[in-house]
Order: C-alpha cells, then sequence, then structure tokens
C-alpha cells in the first residue's frame, strides 16, 4: 500500500506525484505572473514570498521522492521497446529538469548569502553563495529549465493519456490507485 | 639635413625620460582595493539604496604643475554591481535597468579639467552605460597625495555627482520622482607608475 511494487505505485509515491505536479504547475504560473508585477503592485513582495516557499518545500520533497525511487522497485513499464525507452529517458529528464529548476531558484535568492525564509516557519540556509554573478546566472538557468520542465511535463501528460485512452493499459491508473500495488 | 636629423632624435631621445618624469601616470589601486564606485538612489522617498560596483579598473594622469592635461579613464564590470541584496541585484541587473547582459561595461574617460584652485575642480568626461553616452560634469576634490609607506606614490581624489538615469535609457517612469536620478559616488587612490 505505501510501498512501490512491480505492479503499482504506493501511496507515498503517488502522494508525492502529485503534490509535485500540482506544485510545479503552480509555481510555474505564479513566477511567470509575478515576474511582470510592478512595484506598486501589492502581491510584488508576497508572491515571490509564496513561490520561494513553496520551492523550498517542493526541493526537500523532490530530494526524498528521488531517494523513495531509487530504493524500491518501479512498475513495470508497457507497451513497445522504443517507447518504453523513451518513456525512461523522459522521467530522467522530468527528475533532472525538477532539480535543476528547484536548485537554480534557491542560488538566485541565496547568492548573497542570506537564507530563505519559509512561511515564516523556518530558513533553508544558504550553502553555496557569492559566486560571480549568482544571481544572474541562476535566473537564467532557472528560467529556461522551468521552461524546459513544463514543455516536458506536458508532453508527459499526454503520454499518460495515450496509455489510458489508447493503449487502454494501467499506467495513468496505477499511479491513482495505490491497491494495485498490491496485486501480485 | 643630416645634421638636422641628428639633433632632432638627440632631443626625442633626451626628452623621452624628461616627459615621462613630467607625465604623472596613475594606476587607480584595485589590488589592495583603496578604491569605491558607488551609487546612492532614494527608495520611494523614505530611504536610500546604497550600492556599489566592486570590479573596475583604471588610470589616471595628473600632474598638479599641469592640471589641464588632468585625464582620467574608468572601466566598469556593471554585473559586479553589489547592494547587498542579491534579488534586487539580479533585477537591477536585468534588463528593466542596466540590462548588463546587453551592456557589460560602463566607462568613464575624461574629456576636460577645470582647476578650482585649492585642490578642486570639475572634471568633465563622457561616462557610457547601459549603451548611451553622456558628457556629465563631476566636481573633484584631491584629498591627499605622497608616499605611502610601501615605497610608493599615491594620490587620491573623490568626486560624486547626480544623474538622471533617463538620460543613459534607463527608464524610471513606474517610479515616483525622486527615484529618476541618482548620485554617483567614486573615491580611488592611484600608485604613481
Amino acid at each position: 500500500m505505501w510501498r512501490n511494487t512491480r505492479s503499482g505505485w504506493g501511496l507515498v509515491s503517488i502522494a508525492l506525484h502529485w503534490l509535485s505536479a500540482l506544485a510545479i504547475v503552480g509555481l510555474f504560473a505564479l513566477g511567470w505572473w509575478m515576474t511582470d508585477l510592478g512595484y506598486y503592485d501589492e502581491w510584488y513582495n508576497l508572491a515571490p514570498w509564496w513561490h520561494r516557499s513553496v520551492g523550498v518545500l517542493l526541493l526537500v520533497a523532490t530530494l526524498l521522492r528521488v531517494i523513495w525511487r531509487l530504493m524500491l522497485p518501479a512498475p513495470v513499464a508497457r507497451g513497445p521497446r522504443l517507447e518504453r525507452i523513451a518513456a525512461h529517458i523522459g522521467h530522467i529528464g522530468l527528475y533532472v529538469l525538477m532539480l535543476v529548476a528547484l536548485v537554480s531558484g534557491y542560488l538566485i535568492s541565496t547568492a548573497d548569502g542570506r537564507g530563505i525564509d519559509v512561511f515564516g516557519w523556518f530558513q533553508a540556509p544558504a550553502f553555496i553563495s557569492d559566486l560571480p554573478n549568482q544571481a544572474t546566472l541562476a535566473g537564467t538557468i532557472h528560467w529556461y529549465s522551468a521552461l524546459a520542465l513544463i514543455i516536458l511535463a506536458g508532453g508527459h501528460t499526454l503520454a499518460a493519456l495515450k496509455h489510458h485512452l489508447v493503449d487502454r493499459n494501467d499506467v495513468l491508473l496505477r499511479m491513482i490507485d495505490p491497491t494495485r500495488s498490491r496485486r501480485g | 639635413m643630416f645634421k638636422k636629423t641628428v639633433i632632432a632624435a638627440t632631443l626625442a631621445v633626451a626628452s623621452v625620460p624628461l616627459t615621462q618624469a613630467q607625465a604623472a601616470d596613475y594606476t587607480i589601486d584595485t589590488e589592495g582595493q583603496h578604491a569605491f564606485v558607488q551609487f546612492k538612489i532614494s527608495h520611494l522617498g523614505y530611504s536610500y539604496i546604497l550600492g556599489s560596483f566592486e570590479n573596475f579598473s583604471g588610470d589616471f594622469s595628473y600632474d598638479p604643475e599641469d592640471l589641464d592635461a588632468t585625464s582620467v579613464n574608468v572601466e566598469v564590470d556593471v554585473a559586479s554591481l553589489n547592494s547587498n541584496h542579491a534579488e534586487r541585484d539580479k533585477h537591477i541587473l536585468s534588463d528593466d535597468f542596466l540590462d548588463a547582459g546587453e551592456y557589460p561595461t560602463a566607462t568613464f574617460a575624461s574629456t576636460g579639467f577645470e582647476s578650482n584652485g585649492d585642490d578642486e575642480g570639475v572634471l568633465t568626461g563622457d561616462l557610457t552605460l547601459h549603451g548611451e553616452t553622456v558628457e556629465i560634469e563631476m566636481p573633484v576634490t584631491l584629498v591627499g597625495e605622497g608616499e605611502d609607506p610601501w615605497g610608493g606614490y599615491r594620490a587620491g581624489f573623490e568626486g560624486s555627482t547626480m544623474l538622471t538615469l533617463a538620460d543613459f535609457g534607463i527608464d524610471m517612469g513606474d517610479f515616483p520622482e525622486m527615484m529618476h536620478e541618482l548620485e554617483l559616488y567614486v573615491t580611488f587612490e592611484g600608485v604613481r607608475q
């Protein structure tokens, strides 16, 4: 139920997957919107505060998610060999882009050595700071990796729908229903 | 003809060490970092934002006997801006303001100097910032000069001037009137070459 098996995803992976999906789409939309806010907009400081706070939490969740994914087996891939290889590369790409986007975002705000306030609960410490032009370079990487992530996530969504609607297999359902992990 | 050439050559050779001794050329001491390029701009009219450019280089000629020949050249790495807040620095360096990606270097090249006596004068020159070159005037003061403890000879100055950002193609229209200009403050020591 909690753990992944060869037949399905456990509840931990399912919850992390959908929370990440929600957070990623939300962060992308929020980031897009907030970077165009005028200086006098009442969201000018508040929107980045939300963006940073959610981003730090998602970074922690993603690191745990990668560890959990590497520790446990993954459900068997479906479809022809080429599709399975493409899916595998695509999934690695999603993980890499998530980490690059999250870490680069973190490096913007910590570029001068100050930590990131997370919802006023705690400060995420700055580990790497004062690299040459760090905030601007990290900002450029943040934007392009986030854009690539959203595009790849769009492809990921279409692929999942294809599995469900065209191939009519259980690939999408087993990311929704944790009880499938118990079926042998 | 031959004689004239010899005389001219002798004069030329003889005058080389002389002019070198007279033309007091200094390199701005960025090695020991006795040099600062800072700015001060209002924040909403409630306080000031202070910042500085950390990486720059330059040289100047200064001869108390020939002040008209005073000249200064400074080149600033715009991306080295630091206002003690990385996110603000990133914003100032973005294309909203300085656009350091497109215009990575700011330069100042003096075109004239007018002494007011008493170690003071007004430096005129071309300031290039954000790709726009504008002639500015900067009142400057000789802070002091003399031998340093390490065998060199130093002269140091300070100067400041107000810059209207619109002159440099930087749009401050979204901000209140008092944020449309900033004070540029420069102080440096040069080591005589």
